[in-house]
């Protein structure tokens, strides 16, 4: 099956293809969107299928000397994850920001957007030209309709959540860490290692290696969260600052801009 | 670190656990059990299967499989009727269903309102075939120690529990909210649960298998005890037989000195059995239970007489011996010194020893699901709510959940009951409410569905409503 667009109420452009999924909406005169969006579909055309073609690279835990990758989707991903190379981490953990970022500079590439997101299921790719704002919501329980904790952004930059509910694996115990970075692949990479570092040992965790939940897996053996029982707060509590001691070194270092942790119902902020 | 040989990617064979996926250039190979990187496709018993699709059932007609390898589905259906499953929803459901669609049957223009709908008021009735013990009556049923529901009045041959329900999913604590919305869906979904009941036993539940009860699975439902199994069978023995012990661990029958026999004026046997006597011809505790005959521990059915008494018993005495599911029966004659001597089984014996096998049915959980769809789901369906409700009771709407047929208890509201084993697979889910998700659909005559106030604007043909979407297509279930 090949790629697949559809309109989404509100005219959002869905694209679809295998495992990606993106949401994207631009802002601006209709004949910029119009431009942007056919943009977005003709890049996306190969996006996948050039992915996969250096699929063993990209699931390889990356050290020095880079490898050299060939697709500027990978091209990408590598750029993202390389800061953080002195530990295991493979450019898979930045593949879906660097999917958002690439399409979002197609759609910039043609068109003059007042503002414009592609979300690649949770790591967004934003755009806001000068003078607008983008306003970004964090919701703590996808099923209450309730906004914990807003946004408010001003500049191009991408903002990604990973955690252990997500589609994909987590070391850690976070529901959600939540990374404002530079760009998509930026945060995305970030996010994973934050939420890969909110961890603790406790009786009510359950973790199993990652190829036993799925076989062709990045993570091979590792132990991977398969459930997180209640926790008592010192434990919550000592987990999130593992996780901040991540997070604020890489915001030390210019790495991200902040990050939001959430684990059960505590939370904690690096900014 | 993972040596580079060892990559997915190696040409490492495929075996029969895993398969390679083709919906999309990644390939994923996925082993039984796990889905592939885009969590949409997964491996079910070593089928390639998509999760969630909106569900197609067709009505008579042949299946057309998902995916036949190497061949695109050719997007033909035949009356094919739309389910609710993957259908999605909104709560409180302040906008029109996500599907409604028309098609034409038996010449009728018919409208089919394909919903899921959140069901916080909603339990399960659990029938468990057992005439063991599993706890007095009202008391709690408890999974991870939460009470999720309690025993209720028992039915022939069946001990009964209701689970679930209002209270226990948002009137106690979060914890005892999760784990029985999470027990019901599991439940819902025909996959096991483990129970235990204050007072009582430990029961592994899961509809359409045997219950087991603290650890022992149960095969057949015993056609009765073997009290009852004596009354049942004296008169089809008579003539043929000068005693029969039927060999049970509740209660095990002697025919001649029974109430049955006593009617049919046999002559009294003389052979006493081991155990307590409850009332004449009826001995508790015979033995001890195991995975003997009848439920006890025994092989040797002679093992159970006491005595045979010589003043009453006779040489050539013709005893039968048989348990209550008749998986167990020796024939026996008493010789010149009354010893039962082992003999053929005359035929007409056998014939009643193969009957109660026969009267014997599997020992089966059951479930149904019961829940109230009188609530906002109606407003997906039409602006006047109550003429829906009335059309329903009126039988010109028919109720349906996952195309599954349902019962619609009488009086107010639309609150249904259906078996969970006639739903498609998976067709529950859930929301953190905690309440649960299932599919519903309306079906009525279209020119019904303005009368009541229908979303008109809102009617497709069937055909468009699926064109554009993911469709799973499977056989009609009954």
């Amino acid at each position: 099956m090949g790629p697949v667009a559809s309109l989404l109420p509100g005219c959002r452009l869905h694209l679809e293809h295998g495992p990606i999924d993106l949401v994207i909406e631009a802002w601006g005169e209709r004949v910029e969107i119009e431009r942007a969006y056919a943009q977005a579909w003709d890049r996306f055309q190969d996006v996948l299928e050039v992915l996969v073609g250096e699929l063993e690279l990209l699931r390889s835990p990356i050290a020095d000397p880079c490898p050299p990758a060939r697709g500027p989707v990978a091209r990408r991903m590598l750029a993202a994850v390389w800061p953080h190379r002195a530990q295991f981490v493979t450019p898979m953990a930045a593949v879906a920001g660097a999917v958002a970022d690439e399409l979002m500079e197609s759609m910039l590439a043609a068109s003059r957007l007042k503002r414009a997101y592609v979300n690649d299921g949770g790591d967004i790719a934003i755009h806001v030209a000068q003078g607008e704002t983008f306003t970004a919501g964090i919701v703590d329980n996808p099923f209450v309709r309730q906004i914990n904790g807003r946004i408010r952004i001003d500049a191009p930059c991408g903002v990604a959540t990973s955690g252990w509910r997500g589609r994909s694996q987590s070391l850690g115990i976070a529901d959600a860490v939540t990374v404002l970075a530079r760009n998509a692949s930026a945060a995305d990479a970030a996010a994973t290692l934050i939420a890969n570092a909110v961890n603790v040992d406790h009786p009510s965790i359950r973790r199993l290696p990652a190829r036993e939940l799925k076989h062709d897996s990045d993570l091979g053996d590792l132990p991977v969260t398969v459930a997180v029982g209640d926790l008592p707060w010192e434990k919550k509590r000592q987990a999130l600052e593992n996780g901040l001691a991540v997070a604020a070194r890489m915001r030390s270092s210019g790495l991200i801009e902040a990050a939001v942790l959430a684990l059960q119902d505590e939370t904690a902020v690096a900014a | 670190m993972r040596d580079p040989e060892d990559a997915p990617e190696s040409t490492a064979p495929l075996t029969g656990e895993v398969i390679r996926c083709d919906a999309c250039p990644v390939l994923c190979r996925i082993r039984k059990g796990q889905t592939g990187a885009c969590d949409r496709y997964a491996n079910h018993d070593g089928k390639l299967v998509r999760l969630d699709p909106l569900l197609v059932l067709e009505r008579g007609g042949k299946a057309v499989p998902f995916l036949e390898p190497g061949k695109p589905w050719d997007g033909k259906l035949v009356a094919p009727f739309v389910t609710g499953i993957g259908a999605t929803t909104t709560y409180p459901d302040y906008k029109p269903a996500p599907f409604i669609v028309s098609s034409k049957v038996e010449g009728v223009d018919m409208v089919t309102v394909v919903t899921e709908g959140i069901f916080s008021y909603c339990g399960l009735k659990v029938k468990i075939d057992t005439d063991r013990f599993l706890g007095p009556e009202q008391a709690a049923v408890r999974v991870d120690g939460e009470q999720v529901g309690h025993v209720t009045t028992a039915e022939y041959g069946s001990q009964m529990l209701s689970l679930g329900g209002v209270r226990h999913l948002t009137g106690g604590s979060k914890k005892e909210g999760n784990v029985t919305c999470e027990a019901m869906l599991t439940l819902s979904n025909k996959e096991a649960v483990e129970v235990k009941i204050d007072g009582g036993s430990t029961v592994v539940l899961q509809a359409g298998a045997a219950p087991v009860v603290n650890g022992e699975r149960e095969e057949r439902m015993r056609v009765g005890c073997g009290s009852a199994t004596i009354g049942i069978f004296a008169q089809q023995w008579q003539g043929h037989c000068d005693e029969v012990i039927v060999v049970d661990d509740h209660i095990t029958g002697v025919l001649t000195e029974h109430q049955a026999g006593r009617f049919l004026d046999m002559r009294p046997g003389g052979i006493r059995v081991r155990g307590r006597k409850s009332t004449p011809g009826r001995y508790f505790k015979v033995a001890e239970p195991g995975l003997g005959w009848g439920g006890t521990d025994i092989t040797d059915p002679l093992s159970i007489i006491e005595k045979i008494n010589p003043k009453t018993a006779w040489p050539g005495m013709r005893l039968l011996m048989v348990s209550t599911t008749g998986e167990d029966a020796e024939w026996f004659v008493l010789d010149e010194d009354l010893k039962p001597q082992k003999a053929g089984m005359p035929e007409p014996v056998r014939a009643v020893v193969e009957r109660i096998a026969e009267n014997c049915e599997p020992a089966l959980c059951t479930v149904l699901f019961m829940g109230g769809a009188g609530g906002s789901l109606r407003a997906g369906v039409t602006e006047n709510p109550v003429r829906l409700t009335r059309s329903v009771k009126d039988l010109i709407t028919r109720v349906t959940c996952g195309g599954a047929p349902v019962y619609v208890w009488p009086g107010g509201g639309i609150t249904l009951m259906v078996d969970v084993l006639t739903m498609p697979d998976k067709s529950f889910g859930y929301v953190p409410t905690p309440a649960l998700v299932l599919p519903i659909e309306f079906t009525l005559p279209l020119a019904q569905y303005a009368a009541i106030g229908g979303h008109m604007d809102r009617v497709v043909p069937v055909e468009k409503a699926l064109a554009d979407l993911n469709i799973r297509v499977e056989p009609w279930a009954r």
